[in-house]
């Protein structure tokens, strides 16, 4: 399992409860939409507080793993005070078919949300079947 | 013999229990995580607050929004946001997940009494919207000196 985990955010404050790393070792499960065409597959993520420098997208074999960390760096005094996100660290991983591409993976993220296509072996690309009838 | 394919593993729920359990005995140091305008976890957009003697910082993950359409206002101490998140979907492709929010949303947040509502800066950056409000003079710890 290839682990190359970035940690690159500024931790607010060490010896008291800093406003993201409430429970740093917790990552928090981005949530997906994903969906099928003719040309592939498509995953769209959101993970807010991503910036392109602190995504990691990476392929091992049939796995797709999608890591990104929060930027987000809060005053050095600031305190929490209320936090619904515990953690600056989003990871999940998907398995890929064989019939996939991962050779040819294009991503995009913007405003948070990240968007990877995946396609799908030209030669395995649905074909219209003829019915002949004599 | 599918259980454990579908539902949450044991394990993993009574784990969520005793989170649960831990938020409700430790709430009271986060004063906010008991408010009568809390949602339910999950609830979007996820929302940080932090504090400074200077700033009560709100932030707000809500990726892929057009920040140029929110509705940010402030009464005394409760800030109200607004907002739509647009998804479009795809007629012809064949969904497998669909877990990402879209449409209307709004949260109310009571904020310390101590905020001024005339000094608020928001500001919008990799899908999260930062909403800075400046604490009043008073608020400050001040140094007082013995004469």
């Amino acid at each position: 399992m290839a682990n190359e985990v970035k940690t690159q955010s500024a931790s607010a404050g060490e010896g008291r409860q800093s406003l993201m790393n409430a429970a740093p070792t917790a990552a928090i499960r981005p949530s997906v939409d994903i969906f099928e065409t003719a040309d592939g597959i498509t995953l769209q993520a959101d993970m807010p507080g991503v910036s392109k420098e602190g995504l990691n997208l990476r392929v091992d074999g049939a796995n797709l793993l999608v890591e990104g960390t929060i930027g987000i760096a809060p005053d050095e005094k600031m305190a929490a005070r209320y936090a619904d996100v515990r953690s600056t660290l989003y990871r999940r991983s998907f398995v890929l078919g064989n019939e996939l591409e991962p050779e040819r993976i294009e991503a995009d993220l913007k405003s948070g949300v990240l968007t990877v296509r995946i396609p799908k072996r030209p030669e395995l690309r649905p074909r219209k079947i003829e019915v002949r009838s004599s | 013999m599918f259980g454990s394919a579908y539902s949450e593993s044991p394990l993993l729920a009574q784990f969520r229990r005793l989170e649960e359990e831990l938020d409700e005995v430790f709430g009271s140091a986060t004063p906010w995580t008991g408010g009568i305008r809390s949602l339910p976890p999950g609830a979007f957009p996820a929302i940080n607050v932090g504090a400074t003697d200077e700033h009560v910082t709100v932030y707000l993950f809500a990726p892929g929004i057009d920040a140029s359409k929110l509705d940010i206002s402030i009464q005394q101490n409760v800030l109200t946001v607004k907002g739509e998140r647009e998804i479009s979907r795809d007629e012809e492709a064949t969904y497998y997940r669909q877990e990402r929010f879209g449409g209307e949303f709004r949260r109310v947040i009571s904020l310390p009494d101590d905020v001024d509502p005339e000094r608020v800066e928001a500001s919008y950056r990799d899908g999260v919207v930062q909403i800075s409000v400046r604490r009043r003079e008073a608020a400050k710890p001040r140094q007082i000196s013995i004469r």
